[in-house]
């Protein structure tokens, strides 16, 4: 389950060493930011190369396990004339991780996580979350754009547009909060919470709303403190 | 049709009276939290009085202890409602409401289709949990068993 529990794998170091091809980047990092299936075509016009280039690169990509490929026919047409399936692809539920020295803060987590739903100190850890996310608003530089956005881009959550709303599109905890749900979401509010305060914002702003997918919380337009 | 349901039971201790101030962030969240339960995917049913709810029903020996049972089609729903719909948020504050007391709190188990379990039956079972770990007549989110044999999914 954890990724990142001892020295890194030779698949973890080969899938890191694949990204520095600058395509290969673009593409990953094309099929990521679209946040759900992308064709050969798609992500070859992204990345501004030929389709064959494209294909080469993404199933490579999902040799190494950073990418998923499925088979799906794009158009509703059935029976004969309707084409071969499209090979898709969105990026794979796995996680590539790799620390030298080998560093095991995923198992130092768990076994955290376990003890604070043991002694029931879940509003400590919040307290915690919510000072720590304080610090980090308020060393966020204010120039270049929505704080908040740059922030939690930084942080890894792959914040994205959705009408009014800011929504995560990856959680940056996710082995810790599938195994601790409430302690490790409730968690994460308050340490978003937190970054709002610390960069000017109205930490009301931030609120749950958890769906499969995507983190499990979402940036408001407006202040929904209660 | 899948032949068997999933039943979960789960205890929680409160900290202060239900009708106190300090609970009242709790009993604003009842009834809108239970219709989504009653409107969720894969709901079949839960305890409740004529209140609409389970509060009033204390059936330990501490009466500060509420139970919560329910019965839903599969474990994904089930976990979807907990975890990833509204009912999370709320759950955020349990330790405001709720004490920790000691394991276990929740209880899974397979029920034949159509039948509804009972207080009695669902203390049981978490003694059954308490006593000899998660096996497949008491377990756990995280340590689940399979629907038992005979289902026709």
């Amino acid at each position: 389950m954890a990724a990142m529990d001892g020295a890194p794998t030779d698949r973890d170091l080969a899938a890191i060493g694949l990204l520095q091809d600058p395509v290969r980047r673009a593409l990953y990092e094309h099929v990521v930011a679209a946040g759900g299936e992308v064709s050969r075509n798609q992500a070859a016009e992204a990345a501004g190369v030929g389709r064959g280039l494209a294909a080469f690169h993404l199933d490579k990509l999902v040799e190494v396990g950073l990418l998923e490929a499925t088979f799906r026919r794009l158009s509703e047409r059935r029976g004969p004339g309707a084409g071969r399936p499209a090979k898709l692809y969105r990026r794979a539920a796995g996680e590539v991780a790799a620390s030298l020295p080998p560093r095991t803060y995923e198992t130092a987590a768990h076994l955290l996580a376990e003890t604070v739903e043991q002694t029931g100190a879940d509003l400590e850890l919040q307290a915690a979350a919510r000072r720590a996310g304080v610090r980090a608003g308020r060393r966020q530089p204010r120039e270049g754009g929505p704080a908040v956005e740059r922030l939690l881009a930084a942080r890894g959550y792959e914040p994205y547009r959705d009408g009014a709303a800011l929504r995560l599109r990856n959680c940056p905890f996710a082995n810790l909060s599938g195994e601790f749900p409430v302690l490790v979401c409730a968690m994460n509010l308050s340490l978003i919470e937190g970054l709002l305060e610390g960069v000017g914002e109205p930490p009301g702003r931030a609120v749950m709303d958890p769906a499969p997918g995507r983190c499990c919380v979402a940036i408001t337009s407006k202040d929904n403190q209660d | 049709m899948a032949t068997h349901h999933l039943a979960q039971v789960n205890i929680a201790t409160l900290r202060y009276p239900l009708d106190g101030p300090e609970l009242a962030g709790f009993v604003a969240q009842l009834e809108p939290i239970n219709a989504l339960a009653d409107a969720a995917p894969g709901f079949v049913w839960r305890l409740q009085t004529e209140d609409g709810d389970a509060t009033a029903i204390r059936p330990f020996d501490d009466e500060r202890v509420m139970v919560n049972l329910s019965v839903w089609s599969s474990l994904e729903t089930l976990r979807a409602f907990v975890y990833a719909s509204r009912h999370l948020g709320v759950m955020r504050h349990r330790r405001a409401w709720f004490t920790r007391v000691a394991d276990p709190y929740l209880a899974l188990w397979w029920v034949p289709a159509g039948t509804i379990p009972t207080v009695a039956e669902a203390k049981r079972r978490l003694q059954v949990l308490a006593s000899s770990g998660p096996t497949p007549a008491a377990f756990t989110f995280r340590d689940p068993f399979p629907e038992p044999a005979g289902a026709s999914r």
